[in-house]
């Protein structure tokens, strides 16, 4: 058994099966699990996927939305048993992996066409 | 219990704690190792048990290491064989089977490996130095500069220098046993153990 081999067969019990395909430019809905006093919810942050890091188990999405005028950026391991489900809302036709270019825009320049 | 095991370090993962937090952790395969020697206290001073790890051909095997080997009435050809230090040698005999199990998940355990070599390094990587800009016509930038006061006219022993770096024994301790897998010979420590993947590591109980 190679050292990858290995090295996967650790992180393949954590891993989640049936996450949507998420890609840059989409909007998607995260079933975040909060603890409060005890207790458990579920909170649901939503918001346009502006990067998606690679890397097996350690698969992230980095989603931001407008927050009463603020932008807010949220980064979610795919994989985390934190993250209830994701939810892809809308699909988005972008030209680049990475749309960090969205955090100098507002308003209709920040729009992303829909993808078909 | 055992004190520690031996293991070769086999590259770095995540997994997911309990509460949901991603933990980063070293995968190492530990064990299983055989006993090839007690040393106990009348005959050789100390008490410690010689064990041998990981696997060689016999075609590099030596005659002495054969015959050590042969004495202990162990099967494989063992590549390390190294001591551990215990207090007491009883219930340990010639031969027995010590498996990464000696390690329960939560333990507090320090590793012990060779450092990557990093060949002749400079003064900025060996020992942090600061350097000098990159820019705005400093025509030096990463050089050690002075190496000490013009009062006695000479350089201090041991002033640091830019020279050989790495491939050094370096202990890391403090880290924490995430889980063990006594069926695949696994043990995930977490954060990151010294030396190169395939290369072998000492897993000892911490001392501290």
């Amino acid at each position: 058994m190679s050292k990858q081999a290995i090295l996967d067969s650790v992180a393949q019990p954590f891993l989640k099966t049936g996450v949507p395909e998420i890609r840059p430019g989409d909007t998607v809905k995260a079933h975040v699990k909060v603890r409060e006093g005890g207790k458990e919810r579920i909170q649901i942050f939503e918001g346009t996927v502006i990067a998606v890091r690679h890397g097996g188990i350690a698969k992230n999405v980095t989603l931001r939305k407008l927050s009463s005028q603020i932008g807010v950026e949220r980064t979610f391991p795919i994989h985390s048993p934190n993250v209830d489900k994701f939810e892809v809302v809308r699909r988005g036709k972008v030209r680049r992996a990475k749309l960090y270019y969205l955090r100098d825009k507002i308003g209709k320049a920040a729009r992303i066409a829909e993808r078909r | 219990m055992f004190p520690g095991i031996l293991g070769t370090k086999i590259g770095m993962t995540h997994v997911f704690d309990g509460e949901g937090r991603m933990v980063p952790v070293t995968v190492i395969q530990a064990g299983p190792m055989y006993v090839t020697q007690i040393k106990t206290l009348e005959k050789d001073g100390y008490n410690a048990i010689q064990v041998g790890f990981g696997e060689m051909s016999d075609k590099n095997l030596t005659w002495p290491k054969y015959g050590h080997l042969k004495k202990a009435g162990v099967k494989s050809n063992l590549r390390h064989l190294r001591e551990f230090r215990v207090d007491s040698v009883d219930g340990f005999s010639l031969g027995q089977e010590i498996k990464v199990d000696v390690f329960e998940a939560g333990e507090a355990v320090d590793a012990i490996g060779i450092s990557k070599g990093r060949g002749f390094a400079g003064g900025v990587k060996r020992h942090h130095f600061r350097g000098q800009h990159m820019t705005h016509g400093y025509m030096t930038h990463r050089r050690p500069l002075s190496s000490g006061a013009t009062g006695p006219q000479r350089v201090f022993k041991g002033t640091r220098k830019p020279g050989h770096m790495g491939t050094d024994q370096v202990t890391q301790s403090g880290l924490k046993v995430v889980s063990v897998d006594s069926e695949r010979n696994l043990v995930l420590l977490s954060g990151s153990v010294p030396g190169a993947n395939g290369a072998l590591v000492t897993v000892n109980r911490s001392k501290r």
